[in-house]
């Protein structure tokens, strides 16, 4: 990429757009402020919550619930925000589409807030699907590149599949719990734990928390996504888009937490997708890339946590969120600004800015330090809550200690990697003269760095503020969290010094370390990537394929689909739920039967001949024995009309029938689409048949008819009831009636019309 | 009395389909026609059928003192063969209309809008003309 600040033409240069760069971090600000009042309540213990009828014939509410949990997470939402906002008024200036990412952004962060303070799951499910959407704007936001496009699209596709999966998994929790409201159903866990359909429920809802939060299988789409520019792929990657599934898990842990299904599933997921994306990240050479796979690292870590139903584990968790976010945020922000500042981020091509970026460089070494897991730093107290959780969980100590020393010796490799390589050594040419970025651009490193070091000296600042409740909302008890720098020597820091050694060892090894990964991807059968291109192809072969069986382009072809669609459909349906009803009153006077010996003789006549002229006369058999019908029936009006309306039909076929081809062929494709043809008529025909039955099986409702008959006289002053219908209570519709046969006439002279002057011209 | 109606109408869209199953144009618009009988016999079995008296509100009554046939699918029956009617009538035009630009009415070979992407099959015998028609 090459900084869009100096390719793009200064189309935006504005008052307005520099307007906007000073103005829209104020509403990130705001609302940070806002909800940091709600601290010191939250911190007592309380819970804030406020809710709007919002479908009430659904049992809908627009509801909102606020405790620790959802205030840590809008509180990272909107801080980071802040600087996130700040940065990309400076990183996209001049951009001709400034003000489309301002909205595009403004949005993502809306949908974020209401995700995570939504208690109602419809709401949830709702913003969920908005922060979809307004991801797929940002990541295509450079839409003129079709890498950008298809990334997009590829975020939108796996994780809205499944949000749906999540939607369905919703509804039957709402329907067991028989209350959509979270905190009604986080009070009464243990009711959907032991609930019939617990595991369709956990499977549908990890379904979309695994998409959201990039577990592998579906890890694929989240490196990708860094199609993106910086500024968002440091929003999305710390503490937004990718957290949500996260938050989702930590949301729904009281209900459906606490169980082997879920610890195995989480801690199995979590584990493999930590130490694969590790390893994945160590090959990568693009700064960015690299930041990319250690956040699916992260998540792994972070899902591999939430498995746990001990205390120090779901602390670990939460302090590791918040680790995360800050050294994260961070981190992408350096690598945007030494993209921005130098043209390249490719770790090869760069080395010795430290002397022209000496603000970035601290900020980048202070989150490099908590990344890695260094004291003082937060990243340190982070690690070793890992540490003492993984050797917590009776189930696996050794095997979650395993991925978590693997995970985190990785990290501190790419950690390495990220900070000395760019900044130490010699000085390299580089794209563009590098020197250091404006104050907007380095200030949110900066600050996000420095609160790793100052969280990290004074754990106290928001270990009882803030970790504390948030780990009694995930395992809704009260619990005491307290966070220290210095545990004494104990096993946990005897896994730190390993942690260190280990991934100094693989910073120094990097190179043949990455050949051989580079190697296994090589040779592995399939990645998520490439299954993903490979659906996709094949779902675009099979509709190519379907599209070519079902609409050929041949007329009967539609119409023999549409047909035995009905047949098979309706029919099915019929027979599935005993709608079949057999005629039990088979007592009809005699000429009735006689009738329908007529129209027997007309409809088999007009299929049989090969005379335009029995044609004519076998459908005027046909209508008039419908006339017939209804005359017998009572129905005098009908029968006038259908008479007349035949005569007029008769003569306008045999006006037209002379000067179109004879009958001789009849038209069906061989012996065998002769059959075909035939049964799927015979199967039409009885399945009408027997709806006419079952619909007359059912009692009638009178009630129109009563009307009509008891109005006709005293309203509409008319004797004949069916007229009076036509003409007075459905008048407009008559009048549409008439205005259809005058456009059909219109239509039938002008075609006429035209065809005459063509052979006139000829 | 039902059992009646429900025979003739299945009988009616039996012939009905198989007509307009075959690629005749001609053979098509007999089906159209028996179709639409069919589906007045339709709506007319949906209002229920007795042998009854017509709906009609004797002199000196401010409604029908007896039973009488049900008037509201007897309204909507008149619609439809109307409509039906306009439906015919244009069909047959442009059917005529077709065979004088396309000089051919095997709707196999009608494919103008959608022709033949893999060049096979019966249409390619006789190409349309692609001659604008606009008059």
């Amino acid at each position: 990429m090459t900084g869009p600040a100096a390719s793009e033409a200064p189309a935006g240069h504005g008052s307005g757009t520099t307007a906007l760069r000073w103005l829209a971090p104020v509403l990130p600000l705001a609302l940070f402020l806002a909800l940091l009042t709600l601290l010191p309540a939250i911190t007592g213990g309380q819970t804030v919550r406020v809710a709007w009828s919002w479908v009430p014939s659904l049992d809908v509410q627009l509801s909102f619930y606020v405790d620790g949990l959802s205030l840590l997470f809008a509180l990272l939402i909107t801080g980071i925000g802040t600087f996130i906002f700040l940065y990309a008024g400076t990183y996209l200036h001049g951009h001709p589409r400034l003000a489309r990412f301002y909205l595009y952004l403004t949005l993502f962060m809306a949908s974020m807030l209401g995700l995570v303070l939504a208690d109602n799951l419809i709401t949830l499910f709702v913003f969920w699907e908005l922060t979809t959407v307004s991801s797929y704007l940002l990541i295509g936001f450079d839409c003129e590149k079709a890498e950008a496009r298809r990334n997009a699209l590829q975020a939108l596709l796996v994780t809205g599949i499944g949000g749906l999966a999540m939607l369905a998994g919703f509804i039957l929790l709402g329907t067991a719990a028989g209350s959509f409201e979270l905190s009604e159903i986080n009070a009464d866990g243990a009711a959907i734990r032991e609930h019939a359909l617990y595991l369709p429920i956990l499977a549908l809802v990890l379904a979309g928390a695994f998409t959201k939060s990039a577990q592998f299988p579906f890890h694929f789409w989240l490196p990708n996504a860094m199609a993106a520019p910086t500024p968002v792929s440091a929003y999305l990657h710390s503490a937004t888009m990718v957290k949500a599934g996260i938050y989702l898990m930590a949301r729904v842990h009281p209900t459906l937490g606490g169980t082997d299904w879920w610890m195995w599933t989480l801690l199995l997921f979590g584990a493999v997708t930590a130490v694969w994306a590790s390893l994945m990240a160590v090959r990568q050479t693009d700064l960015k890339l690299m930041l990319a796979h250690t956040t699916v690292m992260a998540l792994g870590t972070l899902t591999m946590f939430l498995g746990a139903e001990v205390k120090i584990g779901i602390a670990a968790a939460v302090t590791f969120i918040l680790v995360h976010s800050l050294y994260k945020a961070s981190m992408f922000l350096v690598v945007g600004i030494i993209d921005h500042e130098t043209g390249t981020r490719e770790v090869d091509r760069l080395g010795g800015l430290r002397k022209a970026m000496p603000i970035t460089f601290l900020a980048a070494a202070a989150a490099g330090f908590s990344m890695a897991g260094f004291p003082p730093f937060l990243g340190f107290i982070g690690k070793e809550l890992k540490y003492e959780g993984a050797l917590a969980i009776t189930h696996a100590p050794v095997f979650m200690t395993a991925a978590a020393l693997a995970a985190n010796a990785l990290m501190v490799a790419v950690a390495a990697t990220v900070v000395f390589r760019p900044f130490l050594g010699q000085r390299t040419e580089t794209p563009r003269a590098a020197h250091e970025a404006p104050w907007s651009m380095w200030i949110g490193p900066a600050v996000l760095a420095t609160l790793g070091l100052v969280f990290g000296m004074a754990p106290g600042i928001v270990g009882v503020r803030l970790v504390e409740p948030t780990v009694e909302a995930i395992l809704y008890r009260p619990e005491d969290v307290s966070l220290k720098l210095w545990h004494g020597i104990n096993l946990p820091l005897m896994l730190s010094v390993l942690t260190v050694l280990l991934g100094l060892a693989a910073f120094r090894w990097r190179k043949p370390l990455a050949g051989g990964l580079n190697w296994l991807v090589r040779v592995l059968p399939t990645t998520g990537d490439r299954a993903y291109d490979a659906t996709l192809a094949g779902m675009m072969a099979f509709a190519t394929w379907q599209s070519g069986v079902l609409q050929n382009g041949r007329q009967r072809r539609y119409l023999l689909v549409v047909v035995a669609t009905f047949v098979l459909a309706v029919g099915g349906t019929l027979v599935v739920f005993d709608g079949v009803a057999w005629p039990t009153n088979w007592s009809v006077p005699l000429y009735a039967w006689g009738v329908l010996a007529l129209i027997l003789a007309g409809t088999a006549g007009t299929i049989l001949t090969r005379s335009r002229l029995g044609a004519v006369t076998a459908l005027g058999a046909v209508g008039t024995g419908s006339a017939v019908l209804f005359l017998m029936y009572g129905a005098p009006d009908v029968a006038m009309t259908q008479l007349m309306v035949e005569t007029l039909v008769v003569v306008i076929v045999a006006l037209v029938l002379p000067h179109l081809p004879g009958l001789a062929s009849r038209g069906h494709s061989g012996r065998f689409g002769r059959w075909r043809d035939c049964v799927v008529a015979i199967g039409a025909g009885t399945v009408v048949a027997l709806l006419v039955l079952a619909v007359t099986t059912v009692p009638l409702d009178r009630d129109l008819t009563t009307f009509f008959e008891q109005a006709s006289v005293p309203e509409a002053f008319g004797r004949n009831i069916v007229n009076v219908i036509l003409v007075d209570f459905r008048a407009i519709d008559t009048f549409g009636e008439v205005a259809v046969v005058a456009i059909a006439g219109l239509a039938s002279y002008a075609l006429v019309k035209s065809a005459r002057r063509r052979r006139g011209a000829k | 009395m039902d059992a009646l109606l429900a025979l003739t109408v299945g009988v009616l869209v039996s012939g009905a389909v198989y007509l307009m199953l075959s690629r005749h144009l001609v053979r098509f618009l007999f089906g159209l026609i028996l179709l639409s009988n069919a589906a007045n016999l339709v709506i007319f079995a949906s209002g229920r059928t007795t042998l009854a008296l017509p709906p009609l509100v004797p002199d000196g009554l401010e409604a029908p003192a007896v039973t009488v046939a049900n008037a509201l699918p007897q309204a909507l029956i008149l619609t439809a063969i109307v409509i039906g009617f306009g439906l015919l009538a244009f069909a047959m035009v442009l059917a005529y209309r077709a065979y004088q630009s396309l000089g051919t009415v095997d709707t196999d070979a009608m494919r103008v809008a959608e022709p033949d992407v893999n060049g096979a099959g019966e249409a390619a015998e006789e190409p349309a003309p692609a001659r604008s028609e606009a008059a």
